[in-house]
């Protein structure tokens, strides 16, 4: 039962963030780069001041699947960073805690994009 | 050749009559969607990754991010990931799906141009910008928490 409801609260949590990108979309201007790289820092910024932590106790995967929770790697990477190592912890702590994100974005977007012809779209 | 202001609005008007009138309630419920149920694949990978596989809390994070990551590049490589995202918008761009799907798409259109620049330097057409801020804003944050 615990675990339905884990997945019932990821449901509920990434919809909701991605509605919030949904409106961006389509009320502003802003291109979906842009909204990406917004979604970073914000899950960054969400992280620092403590209140994205309890939206990944809530929500689990809901919260850290979308773009945000890749903000929210990289800001506790750096915090914990700065907590052991002072400086050079905060500047190597971000990409430690998502260098499992990024290298298989690399590797598997290299793959692919070699293995795969582009569709006509 | 310069345009007078009357073209100009003219022009905004064409513009704006065939741009494909939306529905931003639609859109916003198939994002809810799409995307709630992304992030279910990526719960389900979770739980498999600490019931099944017995792998530490840093672990499974990191395996959950490789497998979304791989599943989006992947489904980006046989074209059905761009076929979800006319339906689901924001749904399928917010998630770490949308962000690889960001990397393969742009590498593979730029094939031609060659294996360096081509590929190469199109996977970060639009990554290359979220890790720079993202990277720098981390930075910041524990910077100052070391002062603090």
């Amino acid at each position: 039962m615990d675990m339905l409801m884990n997945f019932v609260w990821a449901f509920i949590i990434g919809g909701a963030i991605c509605v919030v990108g949904q409106l961006l979309l389509s009320f502003t201007r802003l291109t979906s780069a842009r909204i990406l790289v917004l979604f970073v820092v914000l899950g960054v910024f969400l992280t620092a001041i403590g209140i994205y932590e309890s939206i990944v106790e809530l929500g689990g995967a809901g919260a850290t699947v979308p773009l945000t929770g890749f903000g929210y790697s990289l800001a506790n990477g750096a915090i914990e960073g700065a907590m052991e190592n002072g400086i050079i912890g905060a500047i190597t702590g971000g990409l430690t805690a998502t260098a499992a994100g990024i290298a298989a974005a690399i590797f598997f977007g290299y793959l692919f994009a070699i293995i795969f012809k582009p569709h006509s779209k | 050749m310069a345009y007078s202001d009357k073209e100009k609005k003219r022009y905004q008007k064409q513009v704006t009559e065939r741009m494909p009138k939306s529905n931003a309630f639609v859109q916003c419920i198939s994002a809810f969607l799409v995307g709630g149920l992304i992030c279910c694949i990526g719960q389900a990978i979770m739980t498999l990754g600490t019931e099944f596989f017995k792998f530490s809390k840093e672990n499974t994070a990191a395996f959950t991010s490789m497998s979304m990551i791989f599943l989006g590049s992947f489904l980006t490589g046989l074209g059905v990931y761009d076929k979800i995202g006319k339906v689901a918008g924001a749904g399928s761009i917010i998630p770490i799906t949308g962000f690889a799907n960001s990397i393969v798409a742009p590498a593979m259109e730029h094939r031609f141009e060659g294996y360096i620049l081509g590929v190469g330097a199109q996977m970060f057409t639009v990554a290359g910008p979220v890790l720079v801020y993202g990277v720098i804003s981390s930075i910041i944050v524990g910077i100052i928490y070391c002062f603090i």
